[in-house]
C-alpha cells in the first residue's frame, strides 16, 4: 500500500529578477513501513525535498508544480490548518541539529506534554505517562527525572534521542529524518541509527532518511534515491545501487570512498564541482564532470528509465554497462 | 571551473553595482534620493568659492546697507541676493554655502579623529584582551557617562576663558574638531571591539598566527578589513551627530565665530531677528542643517539594513 | 646538528596538558554552596598527560569523538595555545616556551590546515594576495618577480588555476577554497603539516580530490603530517600510525594496519565496530552504555570506565598507564594489561 506518492514535484526559489529551480520533477513512492534513503552531495536538494513533503518551504522557495499524495490527499493543496493536523501527528521530522526542534526554555516534559495535548484530548497525568513510555523506548535512562530537565543539560546524543521520542509521540505514519546523526560521533550515530531502525520496524513507520553518508543508507534503508542538482538520477533497491551502481555519478560517488582504494594509492576522484542552481548546465547536469558524456548529453536532458535492476537518468548507461562487463571479463 | 576561466573579473564599479548592496540601493528610492541630495549639498559646499556669488569672508564685499533683505520670492527683495541677506549685509546664500562647508569639514574631521582613536583602542582591546581590555573598556564607560555636549561646553568655555575670545575664535575650528573627536571615541571602540572579538575566533586569524605574522599585521591587514561594515554604519550616524554637536556648540556661542559662521553660528546669529520679521536668517540655514542631517541618517539606516548580517539568508 | 640523528623524532610531546579555565574573573569564581560562599574555579581538562612522537615522513592520524581534545592538541603544537603542563620538542629542541620571534624559524617548517574552508581564508584578500603575503613576510629580501614565480609554482603544484588569482574566496566552492588554503600553507615550504579535520566540511567527491592533493604533496615534498579526523575510513587510507584519543588521553597508539586488524582498547573496538559499512548487511556494533563523562569533572580512574563493559574496581580508582604490546602498539587499559579481554 502506498503511503506517500510524489509526482513531478518542482520547487523553485524566487531570486532578484527571476527564479531558479531547486527540485526538477521529482517522482517517487513510499510504501507503508518502507525505509527510503535520499543521498547526494551538499546542495543537491535533499533538504528541500524533506521540507516540501512537510509543506514547510519558507519564503523565497515555493512549490511550482506537482503533487504530493499522502494517504491519498494532496499536501500541496492543503490549507495551513489541515497541514498542521498532519504535521507532527501523522508525519514527523527530525533535523540535524536537535536544538532546532527543542525549545531551550522549556523542560523536556513540558515540550512533550504540550505536543501531545495539542493533538489529543489527554490529561496532564496521562500525557506524562505517554511521554515516559516514549522516552523509555528510546533508551533514555531514568526517564522520570529527564522530564524536568532542560535541553542544554543533556548531551548531543541524548538530545537527538529525545527529538526522536517527540517525533514518535503521536505514532506517526512517516518520519522524515534530515541528517539526524551528522552532528554526532560515530559510536552515538550507530546507537541512534540502530534505535531508529528498530522503532520503524516494530511500529511499521515509514522512514525517509536524508544523508550524504552511503554507509548509513546502506545499513538503514531498503530503497535509495540518488540526487544531483535537483534531480533524481538513480533510484532503486539500496543493495543494488550500492553493489552495482549504474549512473556515472553514483559510481563516482561510491568509488571515491577511501574504502574502495588500496591504502597509499590515490583515490578515484570525480573532477570538478556540483553546479550552483543558477548555472545548471544544459542537457544532463552531470555532463561536464562525466567521462562518458557525448554530444547529446550536452543538449538533451536524459529521462529516468528502468535499466538493469534500477531506474537511471543517463543516455549512455548501456555503453557504460558494456564497458564494465568487459572490465570484469578481462 | 571552466566558467571561471573564461569570464575576466569585472571591474570594481561593476562589482559594486551588481553586488547585493548595489542592488538594494537601486531598489530603495529613499536611499537614492538621500544620496543625490547629500552629494549635491556636499559638492556645492566643497566648491563654495566657485558656486557662491559673494565671498562672505571678504569685508570689502559686505555692505551693512544691504542688511536684512528678504529672499527674492518675498516683496522688497534685492534680486542679487537669492536668499536675502543677514544682519551684517552678507549674502545669505553664499554664507550658507561657506557655512555648510565648515560644518561638513568639522563633522568629517571630528569623525575621522573619533574613528582613529576608537578603532585603534577597539582593535587593541579586542585583540589583546585580558586586563588591558578591561581597562580600556572601563575608560570608555567613564567617557560615555559624560554627555558629549557637557564635556564640550566645559572644555570650550574653559579654553575660551583661558585664551580670550580673539585667539579662541582664530583656532575655534581645531578646538571643535578635537573636542567632538575625543568625546565620542568610545562609540567606535565598543563597536570595533565587539567585531574583533567575533573575527578573532575565525580560523583565518589562526592561520595568520601560524604563519608567524605579528599582532600589528594581523590586526591591521586581517581583522580590520573584515570589521569595516559596522564601522561604516556608525560612521554615518556619527557624522550626523558631529554636525549637530558642532551646530549646538556654535549656537551656544562656543563654536565658530560670527565672522566665520558655520550653520550653527548662522542660526544663532539670526535668532535675535526672528521676531523682528527677518526669520529667513535663522530658518533657511536651519532647513539646510535638518536636511543634511536627515539624509545622512537615512543613508545610515539603509546601510545598516544592507550590512546587517542577519538580513542575509545563508 | 639534530638533523643528523636519524632516530630523533621530528616532534615529541612529553606529558602534554591543557586546562581551560571556565570561570574567568574573580566574581565568576564566587559560588554559593550549601549555605556558604566559597571561591571555586572550574576547569576543562582538555588534554591530559599526552606523550607522543611524530616520526619524520609519517602521517600520524589522531581520531576520537567530538570534544576529546584533538583540536586542542593541534593548536598546542602549532603554538596557538600555551600548554598548562608538559613539553613539546621539535627536532630535539623545546618549542612550547618560545617567544614569537624565537618561533619564527619554525613557522616556515610547520604549517596548519584548518577544518572550515569558509573561515580559514581572509574574505577581504584576493587569492593572489593571500598566497603572496607569507612569501613576502618570510623572505623580505626576495625580489617581486621571484615572489610571483614562487606563488605561481605553488599554485601549479596544487592545481590552483592562475586565473583565480584576482578573485576573492567567496567566489569559490569549499573544495576549491581548501585547495587554496593548502597552497597557502605550502608557500613557505614546510616539512610538517598539522591538518585539523581538513576534509570534514567537504562532500564525498570533493574529499577525494583534497585527500589526493595532500597525498601527492606528501610524496613530492616528503611532508610529515599530523592528521586529525573522525572518519576512520580516511585514517585507514591515509595514516601510517593512529592515535586514538578519549577524553584528552591517548588510549591506543598503533600502526594503522595493526589497529584495524586487531584493535585492543575497548573504546577502539567500539569505535571500529560503529563505522557504517557499505556492503555489510548485518552490522553488529558494540553498544556503549552509561554516561559520557565531561572533561570538567574528570573521572579518577580510567577515563573510559563509565562506558566500558570490562571495567572493574581497579579501573574506577587507578588510571591505566600506556603499555607497549607484543605487536608494537601502545594501549592504556587495565583489562588489556591483565589480559581480561576475550577476543
Ligand atoms: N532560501 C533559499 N534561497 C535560494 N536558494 C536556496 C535557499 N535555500 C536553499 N537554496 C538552494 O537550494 C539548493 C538545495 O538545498 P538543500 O538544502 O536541499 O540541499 P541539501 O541537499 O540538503 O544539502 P546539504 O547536504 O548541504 O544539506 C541549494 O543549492 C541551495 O543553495
Ligand atoms: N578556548 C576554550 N575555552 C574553554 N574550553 C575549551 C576551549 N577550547 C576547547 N575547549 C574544551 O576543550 C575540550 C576539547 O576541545 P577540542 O576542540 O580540542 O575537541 P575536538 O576533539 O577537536 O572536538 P571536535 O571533534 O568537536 O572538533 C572540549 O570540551 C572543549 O569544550
Ligand atoms: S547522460 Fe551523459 S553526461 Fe549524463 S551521466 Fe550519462 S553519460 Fe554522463
Ligand atoms: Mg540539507
Ligand atoms: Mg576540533
Amino acid at each position: 500500500m502506498t503511503l506517500l506518492s510524489v509526482r513531478d514535484l518542482t520547487v523553485k526559489f524566487a531570486t532578484r529578477d527571476s527564479s531558479v529551480t531547486a527540485l526538477n520533477r521529482i517522482s517517487f513512492d513510499l510504501a507503508k513501513g518502507e525505509r527510503l534513503g535520499i543521498v547526494g552531495e551538499s546542495g543537491a536538494g535533499k533538504s528541500i525535498t524533506g521540507f516540501s513533503l512537510m509543506n514547510l518551504l519558507s519564503r523565497p522557495g515555493f512549490i511550482d508544480n506537482g503533487t504530493i499524495l499522502f494517504q491519498g490527499d494532496d499536501i500541496v493543496k492543503m490549507s495551513e490548518s489541515q497541514m498542521r493536523s498532519i504535521r507532527g501527528n501523522q508525519m514527523a521530522m527530525i533535523f540535524q541539529d536537535p536544538m532546532v526542534t527543542l525549545n531551550p526554555v522549556l523542560t523536556i516534559g513540558q515540550q512533550m506534554v504540550e505536543t501531545l495535548r495539542a493533538h489529543r484530548k489527554l490529561s496532564q497525568k496521562e500525557a506524562e505517562q505517554i511521554a515516559i513510555v516514549k522516552l523509555r523506548e528510546v533508551y533514555i535512562p531514568s526517564p522520570e527525572d529527564r522530564l524536568g530537565q532542560y535541553p542544554h543539560e543533556l548531551s548531543g546524543g541524548m538530545r537527538q534521542r529525545i527529538v526522536i521520542a517527540i517525533a514518535l509521540l503521536l505514532d506517526p505514519q512517516l518520519i522524515i529524518a534530515d541528517e539526524p546523526t551528522t552532528a554526532l560521533d560515530v559510536t552515538i550515530q550507530a546507537d541512534i541509527m540502530e534505535l531508529l531502525l528498530e522503532l520503524c520496524q516494530s511500529n511499521k513507520v515509514g522512514l525517509i532518511l536524508i544523508t550524504h553518508d552511503l554507509g548509513v543508507v546502506s545499513q538503514m534503508t531498503e530503497r535509495t534515491l540518488v540526487m544531483y542538482a535537483g534531480k533524481i538520477i538513480e533510484a532503486g533497491r539500496t543493495r543494488e545501487i550500492i553493489n552495482d551502481p549504474q549512473h556515472p555519478y553514483t559510481q563516482g560517488l561510491i568509488n571515491a570512498l577511501p574504502q574502495q582504494t588500496q591504502p597509499g594509492n590515490p583515490l578515484k576522484q570525480i573532477p570538478g564541482n556540483m553546479p550552483s542552481l543558477a548555472a545548471i548546465p544544459n542537457g544532463c547536469a552531470f555532463n561536464p564532470r562525466c567521462e562518458y558524456a557525448l554530444d547529446h548529453c550536452r543538449t538533451t536532458a536524459p529521462e529516468i528509465v528502468q535499466y538493469a535492476h534500477v531506474e537511471v537518468a543517463c543516455h549512455e548507461v548501456s555503453r557504460l554497462h558494456s564497458d564494465k562487463s568487459e572490465e570484469r571479463s578481462a | 571551473m571552466s566558467t571561471l576561466e573564461t569570464i575576466p573579473p569585472p571591474s570594481l564599479w561593476v562589482r559594486l553595482w551588481d553586488s547585493n548592496m548595489g542592488y538594494s540601493f537601486r531598489r530603495n528610492p529613499v536611499a537614492v534620493v538621500s544620496l543625490i541630495i547629500f552629494v549635491a549639498v556636499a559638492l556645492m559646499a566643497i566648491f563654495a568659492p566657485l558656486v557662491a556669488p559673494f565671498d562672505p569672508y571678504d569685508p570689502a564685499q559686505i555692505d551693512i546697507m544691504n542688511s536684512e533683505y528678504p529672499p527674492i520670492w518675498i516683496e522688497g527683495a534685492d534680486p542679487s541676493f537669492l536668499f536675502g541677506t543677514d544682519d551684517q549685509g552678507r549674502d545669505l546664500w553664499s554664507t550658507i554655502l561657506y557655512g555648510t562647508r565648515l560644518s561638513l569639514l568639522i563633522g568629517l574631521c571630528a569623525v575621522a579623529l573619533q574613528a582613529f582613536l576608537g578603532i585603534t583602542i577597539g582593535l587593541i582591546a579586542g585583540y589583546v584582551g585580558g586586563r588591558l581590555d578591561s581597562l580600556l573598556m572601563r575608560l570608555a564607560d567613564i567617557q560615555l557617562s559624560f554627555s558629549t555636549l557637557m564635556v564640550a561646553i566645559i572644555f570650550l568655555a574653559v579654553t575660551q576663558a583661558m585664551f580670550g575670545s580673539e585667539t579662541f575664535n582664530q583656532y575655534a575650528i581645531y578646538f571643535l574638531i578635537v573636542v567632538i573627536g575625543v568625546a565620542e571615541w568610545p562609540q567606535y571602540a565598543r563597536t570595533v571591539r565587539a567585531t574583533v572579538l567575533a573575527e578573532k575566533k575565525k580560523e583565518y586569524v589562526d592561520g595568520a598566527r601560524v604563519l608567524g605574522f605579528g599582532p600589528l599585521r594581523i590586526m591591521v591587514r586581517h581583522i580590520l578589513p573584515n570589521s569595516m561594515s559596522p564601522i561604516f554604519v556608525i560612521s554615518t550616524v556619527q557624522v550626523a551627530n558631529a554636525i549637530i554637536s558642532e551646530a549646538s556648540l556654535s549656537f551656544l556661542g562656543l563654536g565658530m565665530p560670527p565672522s566665520q559662521p558655520s550653520l550653527g553660528s548662522l542660526i544663532s546669529s539670526g535668532f535675535d531677528y526672528i521676531f523682528s520679521g527677518s526669520w529667513w536668517i535663522t530658518a533657511i540655514p536651519g532647513v539646510v542643517l535638518v536636511v543634511l542631517v536627515l539624509v545622512i541618517n537615512l543613508l545610515g539606516d539603509w546601510m545598516r539594513d544592507v550590512l546587517n548580517p542577519k538580513s542575509f539568508k545563508g | 646538528m639534530n638533523d643528523m640523528n636519524p632516530a630523533q623524532p621530528l616532534l615529541e610531546l612529553k606529558g602534554l596538558e591543557k586546562r581551560f579555565e571556565l570561570d574567568r574573573g574573580f566574581l565568576e569564581t564566587i559560588k554559593f554552596r550549601s549555605g556558604k560562599i566559597v571561591r571555586e574555579r572550574r576547569e576543562v581538562h582538555a588534554v591530559n598527560n599526552i606523550s607522543l612522537n611524530v616520526e619524520r615522513g609519517e602521517a600520524l592520524c589522531v581520531v576520537g569523538e567530538s570534544g576529546c581534545g584533538k583540536s586542542t592538541v593541534a593548536r598546542l603544537i602549532a603554538g596557538l595555545l600555551t600548554p598548562s603542563g608538559g613539553e613539546i620538542h621539535y627536532e630535539g629542541e623545546r618549542i612550547d616556551n618560545r617567544s614569537r620571534h624565537a618561533m619564527m624559524p619554525l613557522r616556515k617548517k610547520m604549517q596548519m590546515i584548518f577544518q572550515n574552508p569558509y573561515a580559514s581564508l581572509n574574505p577581504r584578500m584576493t587569492i593572489q594576495q593571500a598566497l603572496e603575503e607569507p612569501v613576502r613576510y618570510h623572505n623580505p629580501e626576495m625580489s617581486k618577480s621571484d615572489v610571483l614565480e614562487k606563488v605561481a609554482t605553488v599554485m601549479r603544484s596544487v592545481g590552483v588555476d592562475p586565473s583565480w588569482a584576482k578573485r576573492y574566496p567567496h567566489e569559490f566552492s569549499g573544495g576549491q577554497r581548501q585547495r587554496i588554503a593548502i597552497a597557502r600553507a605550502l608557500t613557505v615550504d614546510p616539512e610538517f603539516i598539522i591538518a585539523d579535520e581538513p576534509i570534514s566540511a567537504l562532500d564525498v567527491s570533493i574529499q577525494a580530490q583534497v585527500l589526493n592533493l595532500m597525498l601527492e604533496a606528501k610524496n613530492q615534498r616528503g611532508l610529515t603530517y599530523l592528521f586529525i579526523t573522525h572518519d576512520l575510513s580516511v585514517v585507514q587510507h591515509f595514516g601510517t600510525r593512529v592515535a586514538v584519543l578519549y577524553l584528552g588521553s591517548v588510549c591506543e597508539l598503533a600502526d594503522t594496519a595493526t589497529l584495524f586488524e586487531n584493535p585492543k582498547h575497548p573504546y577502539t573496538k567500539a569505535l571500529l565496530s560503529a563505522v557504517p559499512q557499505l556492503k555489510d548487511d548485518h552490522p553488529n556494533h558494540i553498544r556503549l552504555k552509561g554516561e559520557i563523562p565531561t572533561p570538567i569533572n574528570l573521572p579518577q580512574g580510567c577515563p573510559f570506565e563509565s562506558r566500558c563493559a570490562y571495567a572493574n574496581d581497579r579501573c574506577r580508582v587507578e588510571q591505566p598507564r600506556p603499555l607497549q604490546q607484543a605487536d608494537g602498539s601502545i594501549v592504556a587499559c587495565h583489562a588489556v594489561e591483565e589480559d581480561r579481554l576475550e577476543s
